[in-house]
């Protein structure tokens, strides 16, 4: 029950992170490694903010607005500089590191002490005493999938059509009469704030900021995005972003497995990296046993 | 009205692989022109075309529109009073997006791309309404992604999408190459009718001498970057497929193709 809940708990809080992965990855087809970043980036200003006793409810959107300049400081590497996608993510990711350090102060914070989303003086009063065991989990679920329906409706709006429209076909959006390199920052932006909101919330879970959390990030990020959308391509009833979200709990649940089996936590990147280049090689495999039924 | 004025073009210029493709090149196309351009590879159709819309800059020269340079302007500002469709079919349409979808982001070309709503449901009914006018029964699909497409009607919708919205000029580039025979002359059909219907000054790069001479009122012929020939109006009319074949040919054996 305990593995369950943290499964449920750490699944949900990054599958607000592999969102923004989704629209980097799949729908803008930009590797983002930002991500690694800015992942961290949230929770340093999350514990920074706290620590100086801001209220825990204010660092939501602030992680994510600052996530966001972060995004446009990648893409504006990117589209104005004209450095490679990659790149771009892998000068941000090296930068950040150091930005982290300087808005925690140190390299461990820990906000054990202070007041949380999860742990506050309304949060405790509404939960009732039996069910405080789940509250950190229903307040996960809530800005999750408030997160889902907010990308849900942006995706359907005229600036999310460019962002799937660059992304599918960047031709046509300078045909539109619109700078397709706009349209990919606004959409590194998008992803990067809902990265920085991801690791606002986890950093609120564990109730600390460690500069090296992030690493990895974007393997989970990826990871999720890859085991939802490939899992469930044929469902109809529920859309892309609910794949992510489940992708997103069927990694976090592999993973505990794995540990639960006894696996030493210290082999949790290898399992990581493991898990990953299998869920890559099995995806493909998918796809051209599809090409060859299709074939003959 | 659009204005070529002594355009000058290099290719890896400063290079040994130097290659003059523009050199004064003067091109002039009146409002309600309808344009066939045509010419063997390698001889700047392409070329000229990129440089009308600004995807390609020229080394020196200018382009003016109604008067108004817009040589230094980006291509995509250039490309709001501009509809293009392109030889691969993919290339004019979104194919992870349905017909529904495409048709309601180009018909908001020129306007905001804010936070409302991507699909008007009020404007469904005119969408299918131009649909069913290509005869390919797509009126029937507007919620099929347009990757599921043929390349033929992916072309007919793009051609659809490319004239939604008001524009000045249309550009059509090699756009029925990639089509089969039969496909390809149902959509010289439609996009005659669409230009027709919406008077817009149309320049159209063709590999098929045959539709450069049925179509349009004005005839080119692109050799090694100069119009070595043009005719308009009633000389249009007179043209006849073989006689613009035996200059092809004559200027394709003298390159050596």
């Amino acid at each position: 029950m305990t593995l369950l809940l943290s499964v449920l708990e750490q699944g949900m809080i990054y599958a607000i992170m592999a969102l923004g992965v989704y629209i980097t990855y799949k729908i803008l087809d930009f590797p983002d490694l930002t991500v690694d970043g800015s992942f961290p980036f949230g929770a340093a200003i999350t514990c920074a903010l706290i620590a100086r006793g801001v209220n825990p409810l204010v660092t939501l959107p602030i992680s994510f607005g600052l996530g966001a300049v972060i995004g446009v400081f990648t893409g504006l590497i990117h589209v104005k500089l004209k450095v490679r996608d990659l790149l771009s993510g892998i000068i941000m990711m090296t930068a950040l590191y150091t930005v982290n350090l300087q808005i925690a102060g140190r390299a461990n914070l820990p906000i054990y002490n202070y007041n949380t989303i999860f742990d506050n003086d309304f949060v405790n009063a509404i939960f009732p005493e039996a069910l405080s065991k789940y509250r950190t989990v229903i307040i996960i679920m809530i800005i999750t999938i408030v997160m889902k329906l907010l990308l849900d409706w942006y995706m359907n709006t005229k600036s999310g059509f460019l962002l799937r429209a660059v992304g599918d076909n960047d031709t046509i959006v300078t045909s539109l009469g619109v700078d397709k390199g706009l349209v990919k920052i606004i959409g590194l932006a998008v992803a990067n704030g809902l990265v920085s909101l991801g690791g606002c919330v986890y950093a609120q879970q564990q109730r600390f900021f460690d500069v090296s959390m992030g690493t990895g990030t974007v393997v989970i990020g990826l990871a999720s995005v890859i085991i939802g959308t490939s899992l469930f391509k044929k469902i109809t009833f529920w859309n892309v972003t609910t794949s992510v979200v489940i992708g997103s709990l069927l990694y976090k649940g592999c993973v505990a497995l794995a540990l639960r089996i006894g696996l030493p936590s210290n082999y949790l990147k290898l399992v990581t990296a493991i898990l990953f280049l299998l869920i890559l090689v099995l995806s493909m495999d998918r796809k051209s046993a599809k090409k060859v039924s299709k074939a003959s | 009205m659009l204005e070529l004025v002594n355009i000058n073009k290099y290719y890896n210029p400063g290079s040994v692989n130097e290659m003059c493709l523009f050199q004064d090149f003067n091109l002039k196309v009146e409002d309600g022109e309808f344009v066939s351009v045509v010419g063997s590879n390698g001889s700047g159709k392409t070329s000229l075309l990129n440089i009308i819309c600004g995807s390609i800059g020229v080394d020196s020269g200018s382009i003016l529109v109604n008067g108004t340079d817009i040589t230094g302007k980006k291509d995509y500002l250039r490309q709001r009073r501009i509809g293009r469709v392109y030889q691969d079919p993919a290339k004019g349409t979104c194919p992870s997006m349905t017909i529904l979808e495409n048709m309601s982001i180009a018909d908001n070309k020129g306007k905001r791309y804010g936070l409302g709503k991507g699909v008007n449901k009020a404007k469904i009914e005119e969408y299918k309404e131009s649909l069913r006018q290509l005869n390919l029964g797509l009126e029937d699909k507007i919620h099929t992604k347009v990757g599921s497409l043929s390349g033929g009607q992916r072309q007919a919708l793009a051609l659809l999408m490319s004239t939604m919205t008001p524009i000045e000029f249309l550009i059509l580039d090699e756009h029925t190459a990639a089509l089969d025979p039969k496909t390809a002359e149902t959509i010289m059909q439609l996009t005659d009718k669409i230009v027709k219907e919406k008077k817009v000054t149309t320049i159209m790069v063709t590999h098929n001498l045959r539709y450069a001479v049925e179509y349009g009122n004005r005839l080119i012929m692109m050799h090694e970057g100069e119009a070595i020939l043009d005719k308009s109006g009633e000389e249009k009319k007179q043209v006849q497929t073989e006689e613009i074949m035996s200059i092809f040919n004559r200027i394709s054996v003298e390159c050596g193709n």
